[in-house]
């Protein structure tokens, strides 16, 4: 069998000095460079934020705890989740589209180097801005540090009245400047998609990887922009004067709601669409089938993509709507269920009758196919009004995101990671360690989020830094953290697996999982041009084709 | 069966994807589009609910001269893009300084008019409701016109010293399109703020 790549060996022999190298990650336009660096940057901020939260789990342990001032504890639940959503998922998002998308579809790099390379600096900054604030956030003032108006922001507790000093503008700054970012990679991204695919790779033949990274970059274009359209008006209004917040000027605070989750809905899906995309790549190849209902999953994705765009005001049910609005909103948010049930069919179907192999990357990915599908059904509670105006901003809202998040978007990430890492750096992630994490990461992301639902339905509210004894919450705060502690445990064993592994693991070869999409035609790290001549492809599958002409895809499509 | 021996082999008859640079120009513009969107709707929902005045009835005056300006723009520079397509590049030249003229002369009108409003009217983006949410939708609209003036006269420089040619002509259709962007947001502006608002 011909390969692709001819095999150029570089000197690697003689030991350059690390600055050159320093340079030249830091210079660098290779797509695959910018994809590992914003998986780097990425898992940084992952156990940045995972301290924060942390920190918050000590405090709620146990009532009256004094571990740290409620001040402080504001700063920790809004740093951790600006952290988690535009520093972490989305960054480790855009890393992985970055570095497999070229090599699914044939192509050498994105379509715009530079623009790629601008994009991931921008995002970079963005998250150096957000924690430069615990140092530089006192401003003139001397008041506060860190942001601590909760991730939302929501007005007017963002007004210069009430957040003296810089750190809401460190926060407004830094989403300005990382959503720049994000709509350069997502132009990036759709632009390579549609114009640099090789030769017969089809749209109805694109991984799906590709298809679904499409999408979300679609919506990013389309979410993203109103976010920062409403902090471009948050700094007018808290630096030149304006009044577009400002309730004592005739402004109102519902409308910073709403355009804050105008992004804030269609974001969840800019983070779980990749999450899917991932699972739909992993879950065919150690189940040993094509994907079940390629089609049917293309339709579905869009379809997420379309009306995810008209639920964000389910977020605002306890402001106290029209009951005409309301009932739009839950009709749309349970419409989203059709897809995404589609879809979980999908993957059962691929998997049922297959030859299913345990590997690690498809462990994590049942524990999502399972997470999932709670955190859907939670997602449906809570989308009925009249239950959000019982449980919304109840510590049941935070179990049933977090589900969808940690539960279903994290592990994918982790699958994909342990997927991915062989041919990113040539060797294998160790698979008992791998085990030992999924396990561990399963046990605590179930102690602590199956039971965090139940001192929501209790009635204990969020972003409180304390609460009385005896109301029954308190041994379910314990479980809780204990639970949080055991996945920190679980990601410190993930950590020592990157490092071990990436000096020690086994040689992964071109292929270790006899997979199906171009990016594994390649060797391991793949050679800074990809594809020696660019591929042809026939089929949905073209490594198969390759591996048996006797019977390729391409003969039934 | 024989026929197939590496389905690879085969090459498909014509294969030919759009131009990577006027895939990118759209997607931005889609995103520019849902930014201008939040302040257009931000403009239309403050509508008299500004609690003291001036309101935009005692205060605005149509633009017509230099929305005129800005909107024969949209037709030098696509006048311009076609000349050099074919080649004529002092017609391209001339056209393209005409459409920066025009481009200037609508900002110039800006300008004033924001002057005028300031100095004489005693309206600034912190006097009311109907201040900031017009000095930020015409502002913001105005920004992308300065912008695109930027991007036109460094393809101008590139011209006046002989560097742009028919070769470049996909990518100076690129840029048109970015203004043709800005003057079809503009049409959007003066409807709401010109038209609606009063």
């Amino acid at each position: 069998m011909s390969s692709d790549v001819m095999a150029i060996q570089t000197a690697e022999g003689a030991a350059r000095p690390w600055v050159e190298t320093l340079h030249e990650w830091a210079t660098t336009v290779d797509h695959k460079r910018l994809g590992i660096l914003y998986i780097l940057y990425a898992l940084f901020f992952l156990v940045v934020g995972g301290i924060e939260a942390t920190i918050m789990r000590i405090q709620l342990m146990r009532p009256h705890n004094d571990f740290v001032s409620p001040q402080v504890f504001n700063r920790m639940f809004t740093m951790h989740g600006t952290t988690m959503i535009f520093f972490v998922v989305m960054p480790i998002m855009f890393g992985f589209a970055n570095y497999l998308v070229p090599l699914m579809i044939g192509a050498r790099d994105m379509a715009f180097p530079r623009l790629n390379a601008f994009s991931f600096w921008l995002t970079a900054l963005g998250g150096i801005l957000l924690y430069f604030s615990f140092a530089g956030g006192s401003g003139l003032y001397g008041a506060g540090n860190a942001p601590d108006v909760g991730w939302w922001a929501y007005a007017p507790l963002t007004s210069r009245a009430f957040s003296p000093g810089h750190s809401t503008d460190y926060w407004t700054i830094a989403l300005l400047i990382s959503g720049f970012g994000s709509i350069g990679t997502a132009i990036n991204i759709i632009a390579t998609i549609l114009s640099m695919r090789c030769p017969g790779m089809k749209l109805s033949r694109m991984p799906l990887l590709a298809w679904m990274t499409l999408v979300m970059s679609g919506l990013v274009l389309i979410s993203i922009s109103p976010l920062s359209a409403a902090q471009i008006m948050l700094v007018v209004d808290r630096y030149l004067g304006g009044h577009f917040f400002d309730t004592q000027a005739g402004g109102s605070a519902a409308i910073w709601m709403h355009f804050f989750w105008i992004f804030g809905h269609p974001e969840v899906y800019i983070l779980v669409i990749p999450a899917f995309a991932f699972a739909s790549e992993i879950i065919p190849v150690f189940s040993r089938k094509p994907i079940f209902g390629y089609p049917v999953m293309v339709a579905a994705t869009v379809c997420i993509g379309f009306i995810g765009m008209s639920v964000w005001a389910h977020h605002m049910f306890t402001i106290g709507m029209e009951s005409s609005a309301n009932a739009f909103f839950v009709l749309t948010t349970m419409a989203i269920a059709v897809p995404t049930g589609i879809k979980i069919f999908n993957w059962l179907g691929t998997m049922w009758g297959g030859k299913i192999q345990v590997k690690t990357p498809m462990l994590f990915c049942i524990g999502f196919l399972f997470q999932f599908l709670i955190a859907g059904l939670t997602g449906i509670m809570l989308g009925a009004a009249p239950f959000d105006w019982q449980l919304g901003g109840s510590y049941f809202v935070v179990a049933h995101f977090h589900y969808m998040i940690v539960g279903a978007i994290l592990f994918c990430v982790f699958g994909a990671v342990y997927y991915w890492f062989p041919k990113m750096t040539g060797r294998m992630l160790n698979e008992s360690l791998g085990k030992v994490q999924f396990w561990l990461f399963l046990i605590g992301f179930h102690l602590t989020f199956d039971f965090m639902h139940i001192p929501g339905v209790l009635g204990m509210p969020r972003r409180i830094y304390t609460y009385e004894p005896g109301r029954g919450w308190d041994s379910w705060n314990l479980i809780i953290t204990i639970g949080a502690f055991i996945q920190g445990i679980a990601t410190l064993v993930f950590v020592a697996n990157l490092v071990f592994s990436y000096f020690k693991g086994t040689k992964a070869g071109n292929d270790p999982w006899d997979a199906w999409t171009l990016e594994w035609s390649v060797s391991s790290p793949p050679p800074d041009y990809n594809f020696a001549s660019i591929p042809m492809v026939a089929s949905r599958r073209p490594l198969w084709d390759r591996k048996h002409p006797e019977d390729p895809d391409s003969r039934y499509e | 069966m024989s026929a197939i021996t590496s389905p690879l082999a085969q090459t498909p008859e014509a294969w030919s994807l759009p131009y990577r640079g006027k895939v990118g120009m759209a997607c931005l513009i889609i995103a520019e589009s849902a930014i201008f969107t939040i302040f257009v709707v931000a403009y239309l929902f403050y509508l008299g609910k500004s609690l003291t005045g001036p309101t935009p009835r005692e205060v605005l005056e149509t633009p017509i001269f230099y929305t005129i300006c800005l909107l024969s723009s949209s037709l030098t520079i696509h006048l311009a893009s076609r000349f050099l397509e074919r080649g004529k590049r002092s017609a391209f030249l001339g056209l393209w300084f005409l459409t920066i003229v025009l481009g200037g002369l609508f900002l110039f009108g800006t300008g004033q008019e924001w002057h005028r409003l300031i100095y004489e009217r005693g309206l600034t983006i912190s006097t009311n409701l109907f201040g900031t949410t017009y000095y930020s939708l015409v502002g913001l609209h105005a920004t992308h016109v300065t912008v695109g003036l930027l991007m036109l006269s460094v393809v101008l420089l590139f011209g006046l010293a002989g560097r742009v040619g028919h070769e470049q002509s996909a990518r100076v259709e690129v840029l048109s399109l970015y203004w043709h962007f800005v003057d079809a947001v503009w049409v959007v502006v003066f409807t709401v703020v010109y038209v609606l608002g009063r």
